[in-house]
């Protein structure tokens, strides 16, 4: 068991014939993703060949999914794009569409978004995210296979290098499922969507939540820890050096006024009884102990 | 980007939303001269993108041109919570009878768009919320099916708003919705939205925020950007496409992921508490990590006087670390005699013992390898104190 994906998880690329996305459909199916076929508008019809499999590119998701069986699928297509294809998506009732694209404009993402709510049928991760990954299962995304392998901490993050770090932090113990969420001010998938999935997997045993300025969704994260896990969680925040009013990097990384400073966000979160690391070696330390404690 | 109040009043006028004659002056004698082609009687406004600005003296009536002319040489030159004021807004002076509120923004937590509507408008709206939040209506908007007339209506009516302005604030509302939509804006706030002595609505005061992400489709926003103000060296880093913000520290960050490198600076802050060094920069070299890249980033920060040391933390995801390597080798070979502060690396991840191998045996006076983040970061603190 792992969330949201598992080693049956049947992937369309969309976007799969740009350079990004063959490069990184390589690197899926070489982590032992299955990946079954590509979307590109327009070049329905053709097949291409990566990794000594032959994939077929459709001209749209429905197609895809009716001659596939796809569940699931990985966008790679640019900003002025990126709607439309997570629309055609979301029409196709795929069950998980994960949105890597960065610099999408928050009102194609608010529009799509409000789209698959209205639908009820499609779970959007991210935009501007990794992705997910559950070692040795599936890699939807861009995030490296190597780095550790499976185990029973289940990971969120906005952040794609520090989920990197952290797994690399964490590779004597593994992860079921990490999941990079994304860093722009509108995502479909939060920390609490996670939290409730990782909490509810028979497989994970503890959870490490990375967070960062801006918004105040690990602030509500908080208070579902509070009511709802049971798991430990242990924390990190980055942004305490970040001034004010300045965007640091994602497009959501941002302090107004008092709003969403990473003191605020970690206070909230030790309120509830996570422990939170002053850095990721810090946060990486104090999951080893809970661990090492439940062991011994 | 947030856009000056004059350049918020142009967009709304540009859209139908009613506003006074405001024009920008950069000289005493620009202003004297657009306050004399709006008749004399004006209010001189400092254009800073910071709240507080009519505490400080920023914002003077001036009863003719000549004391619009006084007025704006008082007013330019001015340090406003750390911003120069180097022009002024000239606003056409109107008797007002009341002053409301009326705002669109981005919902972050509720994922979609908010409207709030206020017949008390003038002071922050925190203010308002906090004193009459009963006056206050916050009203969530899909953005697939927007604001009709009837939404509009039902905002207007739910902010309390006098029944002899309703229709017009109705008009405002449908007017903001379309431009925040056509200018793919993420903030769009009249405050105060005023009934002038004459009954008619106007938007007196304005704040824009437009989605940089969204530029691609609006090539009229780069006319927008203030180049003024501009830190220099982030506008050094902007023409080179870095992703670049200028601290007040002493030690230089260069990292990959924008997670990664905010973390880089809290990590540098807590280790330089002990010697009374904080970081310099942002900098997000992204996934690329280039040797050009690399060369453009460690030029940027070795052009900053203030940095003493230099710390490059990179994980190696898609990049590998030996491509990052060689990238900071012949970084340091183009930017020859220009690079002087010493450097910190810190490699982990994806090749990571070929990368530590290529610095090994580079051998560079200037550059230090630490193995962990936590370390190197002392170590670039330490250096950045002597």
């Amino acid at each position: 068991m792992a969330i949201f994906v598992n080693e049956n998880t049947k992937v369309l690329v969309q976007g799969m014939t740009g350079s990004e996305g063959t490069k990184h459909t390589a690197r899926m199916i070489k982590s032992g993703t299955k990946i079954v076929g590509g979307v590109t508008p327009g070049k329905g019809g053709q097949s291409v060949e990566i990794e000594g499999v032959t994939l077929p590119v459709f001209n749209n998701v429905t197609e895809a999914v009716a001659a596939t069986g796809a569940n699931a699928s990985v966008v790679f297509v640019p900003p002025k794009f990126a709607k439309a294809a997570v629309i055609d998506a979301i029409d196709a009732k795929l069950p998980l569409v994960v949105v890597i694209t960065e610099g999408i404009p928050v009102h194609d993402s608010a529009a799509f978004y409000a789209y698959a709510v209205a639908k009820g049928t499609t779970r959007l991760i991210g935009p501007n995210c990794p992705g997910l990954i559950s070692p040795g299962k599936s890699n939807l995304g861009i995030i490296p296979a190597d780095i550790t392998g499976p185990g029973r901490i289940g990971l969120v993050s906005k952040s794609g290098t520090l989920t990197y770090q952290m797994m690399y932090e964490l590779r004597d113990f593994g992860i079921s499922t990490a999941v990079g969420i994304g860093g722009d001010p509108i995502i479909g998938t939060t920390h609490i969507d996670c939290l409730r999935a990782f909490q509810d997997d028979p497989d994970t045993d503890a959870i490490v939540m990375i967070g960062e300025i801006g918004g105040d969704a690990e602030e509500r994260a908080a208070a579902f820890i509070a009511e709802y896990v049971t798991k430990p969680v242990v924390g990190y925040v980055a942004g305490f050096t970040a001034p004010e009013g300045k965007t640091m990097g994602h497009a959501g990384a941002i302090v107004s006024g008092s709003s969403g400073t990473a003191a605020a966000k970690q206070s909230a979160l030790e309120a509830v009884g996570v422990s939170v690391g002053k850095t990721p070696s810090e946060a990486a330390q104090l999951m080893r102990t809970i661990l090492n404690n439940k062991k011994g | 980007m947030d856009l000056f109040e004059y350049q918020a009043r142009d967009l709304f006028e540009s859209h139908g939303v009613p506003v006074l004659g405001g024009a920008v002056a950069y000289t005493p004698e620009e202003a004297e001269a657009a306050a004399e082609s709006m008749g004399g009687r004006v209010v001189v406004k400092a254009q800073v993108k910071v709240g507080g600005r009519g505490k400080a003296g920023g914002v003077k009536l001036a009863e003719s041109a000549s004391d619009a002319k006084e007025k704006a040489t008082a007013i330019l030159g001015m340090d406003i919570k750390g911003h120069i004021v180097n022009k002024v807004m000239i606003a056409q002076a109107a008797p007002i009878e009341a002053e409301y509120y009326l705002a669109i923004l981005l919902d972050r937590a509720n994922r979609n768009f908010l409207v709030m509507a206020s017949v008390a408008g003038g002071m922050e709206i925190e203010e308002v919320a906090h004193k009459t939040p009963e006056k206050l209506a916050r009203i969530g908007i899909d953005p697939n099916i927007g604001i009709s007339k009837e939404k509009a209506r039902e905002i207007v009516l739910a902010g309390q708003f006098p029944a002899d302005v309703v229709d017009q604030v109705v008009d405002v509302l449908l007017k903001l919705w379309a431009a925040f939509v056509a200018e793919d804006a993420t903030l769009m706030e009249i405050n105060p939205l005023v009934k002038t002595s004459d009954g008619k609505v106007v938007a007196l005061d304005g704040k824009v925020t437009l989605d940089d992400s969204a530029d691609f489709r609006h090539l009229d926003h780069e006319a927008l950007i203030d180049h003024a103000s501009a830190n220099p060296l982030e506008a050094a880093a902007k023409a080179k496409n870095l992703n670049y913000v200028k601290l007040d520290g002493q030690v230089g960050i260069i990292g990959n992921g924008a997670g990664l490198v905010m973390s880089t600076l809290d990590v540098v802050a807590y280790a330089g508490e002990k010697f009374n060094v904080k970081p310099a920069n942002f900098l997000d070299i992204g996934g690329g990590a280039s040797a050009q890249v690399m060369a453009d980033g460690l030029g940027i920060i070795l052009g900053d006087p203030d940095v003493r040391s230099v710390f490059v933390n990179v994980f190696g995801g898609i990049t590998a670390c030996d491509a990052v390597a060689n990238g900071i080798v012949q970084a340091l070979e183009m930017l020859g005699d220009k690079a002087t502060k010493p450097i910190v690396v810190r490699l982990d991840g994806n090749n990571v013992l070929e990368g530590r191998r290529i610095l090994n045996e580079a051998a560079h006076p200037l550059i230090q390898q630490v193995d962990t983040m936590d370390g190197a970061a002392a170590r670039a603190a330490e250096l950045a104190a002597k």
